[in-house]
């Protein structure tokens, strides 16, 4: 058994400052593909490195198993990490890199062998590869070896932070679900600190945004996706990033270039308890149906019941199998960017109209950003 | 329609002329420059090796001679001579070398890597004993050296050679420590090396240029020490600096057997020096990060 747990884990730098990772609580499955993402400063890696023991905890327990590991030293704690540089060792061949933490561990010279060549293998790493030193080797290599480093141990917790960073865009794309399907097949804990949306939504079994120190939703990227929990994790996942707008309230709804949206009645029950004159409109780009001028409209789905916005073409940005209208609304004049398929026939100046159905309106709460009513 | 084609003007040739003689000129006068102070440099040296090879009366000529018949019989006299100089000076400069990287490898890593309470305060220590002239510090060490027995012993020089060279070894290891990147450290933490193999396995292959350099430096401070050698010893553990310096008698100046001595002292620590280089100049460059 070897899930991870955080308990209230915290970690405070400076006296006075803002905890780096505040009462973190987060459970993470036996062999779960658990991925930890968030913008530069939020916490995650310093979560990581918690769960690794290369950082004290100032609050809380670290648990791997059901072991209390909270003062257990890194060697102890059978995991294995991943560093973003790769930190391998530069005097050392690959196959005494691979090999190093077996060696100190005790392990004989044909078993460490052995282990070796079947994560090698695994990896796609040529056996000439192997008596190589790392700066003989390309980005790509070096990564693998890194990762080989973390298999041959076959520890409990692989821990993996931001992997795929250094490497150009291309590989990255293939590195990605190369990662994904090994952890699919050794079926081990995983977790992997990224601030990279797109790895988190397609990596991950299920995935934590931290933001400021603060776990603020984990979830299935599905669900993150469908229902996040509050403004900051609408605008996060998701790219093109939905469109937020602070938009008055009205009769019924809330006003938008020029039309009146309407909100379900749970969510005007919720603004006005809270005394809300305003709240932030979220619509993702592919929620704003462009309708050509003949009215009909580009897109399926059944568009029933759905509302009308007006706008004035900023920018089109194509690229190739579809396109994003980057759009200024009438009446307010906010920006938002719309996501159609295919070409447009439209060109920057013209005048565009969308189609808003309510149900794919997100509400949050101005200050808070909390969903409203989700 | 004809289509016209518009001329291209060549690049070459559009600077203006005054630039370029500028810049042409300033390149030859920094290249003469460099010459002059190279050659400046190397004179006195390249005087010493010609004298060497002149017969004793040859060397004393003013204006001096550039033309004479060479002779090995000065530096025959010096290898007549300086067996026990040699022998004591290796001895002291290799030993106490090695003592000084013994040592100053763990003081480094305490300094540096996993910084003791007070690391700044140590390290200043250190420094600080460098700032009192030996000259002050003679008179002492006369006296220690005479009621411990241990004057004219090559132990006493060795203990005091280290005790030279330590602080400066210190801060060169210690600063070279500071550049191995602290992930390499961590992922050797996890992969389980305690203390002791994360200085053998990890750090010292990364710093062993540094360690090479640093050992030159104390190479060439030991065997080129010549106030404590002069004062401390006579005979038993006699340097080749003392060697050198009785060239220079009372009566005279023996310019040619002074010369011989001095190219046959220079060349161990040129030697060194040679060797060292080469690996001083594989470089840094690591395929660890990146």
């Amino acid at each position: 058994m070897a899930q991870v747990k955080f308990v209230s884990a915290s970690r405070v730098y400076a006296k006075n400052a803002p905890p780096a990772v505040s009462a973190l609580d987060l459970d993470v499955k036996d062999g779960e593909f658990m991925v930890l993402v968030g913008p530069s400063g939020s916490g995650k890696t310093t979560a990581l490195r918690m769960l690794a023991g290369l950082e004290p905890l100032d609050g809380g327990r670290v648990e791997i198993g059901d072991r209390d590991v909270t003062f257990v030293p890194p060697k102890d704690r059978d995991i294995a990490m991943v560093f973003q540089n790769y930190a391998l060792y530069p005097q050392k061949t690959v196959a005494e890199n691979m090999g190093f933490a077996l060696k100190m561990a005790g392990v004989h010279k044909d078993e460490r062998a052995r282990r070796v060549r079947e994560a090698a293998r695994l990896l796609d790493l040529d056996d000439q590869l192997l008596n190589r030193k790392p700066k003989a080797l390309s980005g790509g290599q070096r990564q693998r070896v890194a990762m080989g480093r973390a298999i041959v141990r076959e520890p409990k917790v692989f821990l993996m932070d931001e992997p795929l960073s250094n490497l150009d865009a291309k590989l990255r794309v293939q590195t990605r679900s190369q990662i994904a399907e090994l952890q699919r097949r050794l079926e081990i804990t995983t977790v992997y600190v990224t601030h990279d949306q797109v790895e988190a939504m397609t990596m991950g079994h299920r995935v934590a945004v931290l933001a400021g120190g603060l776990l603020q939703q984990v979830d299935t990227p599905r669900h993150l996706y469908d229902n996040p929990v509050n403004q900051f994790v609408a605008g996060f996942i998701g790219s093109p990033a939905m469109n937020l707008q602070t938009v008055p309230l009205a009769e019924g709804g809330a006003r938008i270039a020029g039309t009146t949206l309407p909100l379900p009645p749970a969510v005007r029950t919720a603004a006005s308890r809270a005394d809300l004159k305003e709240l932030v409109l979220g619509i993702r780009p592919e929620h704003l149906h462009v309708a050509n001028g003949s009215g009909e409209l580009t897109g399926s789905g059944n568009l029933a019941g759905s509302r009308e916005l007006t706008g004035e073409v900023l920018l089109i940005e194509e690229l190739g199998a579809d396109a994003l209208l980057h759009v200024r609304l009438a009446e307010s004049g906010n920006l938002v960017v719309a996501r159609t398929e295919g070409r447009v026939s439209l060109s920057p100046g013209q005048k565009v109209t969308f189609r808003v159905r309510p149900e794919d309106v997100f509400a949050f709460h101005p200050v808070t950003g909390a969903r409203l009513a989700g | 329609m004809t289509a016209t084609a518009v001329p291209v003007r060549p690049l070459k040739g559009r600077e203006p002329r005054p630039q370029r003689f500028r810049e042409m000129s300033s390149q030859v006068g920094w290249g003469v420059l460099a010459w002059v102070v190279g050659i400046a440099f190397f004179l006195p040296v390249l005087w010493m090796v010609l004298t060497a090879f002149k017969p004793e009366s040859a060397a004393q000529t003013w204006p001096p001679k550039f033309t004479f018949s060479p002779t090995l019989a000065e530096f025959r006299l010096v290898f007549s001579g300086w067996g026990p100089f040699v022998t004591h000076s290796v001895i002291a400069t290799a030993v106490s070398t090695l003592l000084v990287l013994l040592l100053g490898v763990p003081a480094s890593y305490a300094l540096s890597v996993h910084p003791v309470k007070n690391w700044r305060d140590g390290l200043f220590f250190f420094i600080s004993t460098k700032m009192l002239p030996i000259v002050a510090a003679i008179g002492p060490l006369y006296v220690i050296a005479l009621k411990t027995h241990l004057l004219d012993s090559i132990w006493l020089l060795i203990i005091l050679y280290t005790a030279m060279n330590l602080p400066l070894a210190i801060w060169m290891i210690r600063s070279f420590m500071l550049e191995v990147p602290k992930e390499l450290l961590e992922a050797a933490r996890l992969d389980g090396a305690g203390r002791i193999r994360e200085i053998s396995g990890v750090i010292l292959p990364i710093i062993s240029p540094g360690l090479v350099s640093t050992a030159l430096i104390c190479v060439i401070f030991a065997w080129n020490e010549l106030f404590l050698a002069l004062n401390l010893t006579v005979t038993n553990a006699a340097t080749m600096p003392m060697f050198l310096i009785s060239s220079v008698p009372q009566e005279g100046l023996y310019l040619a057997h002074l010369s011989a001595a001095a190219v046959v002292a220079s060349i161990p620590v040129i030697l060194v020096g040679w060797i060292a280089q080469r690996s001083l100049v594989r470089g840094l460059s690591m395929g660890a990060i990146k």
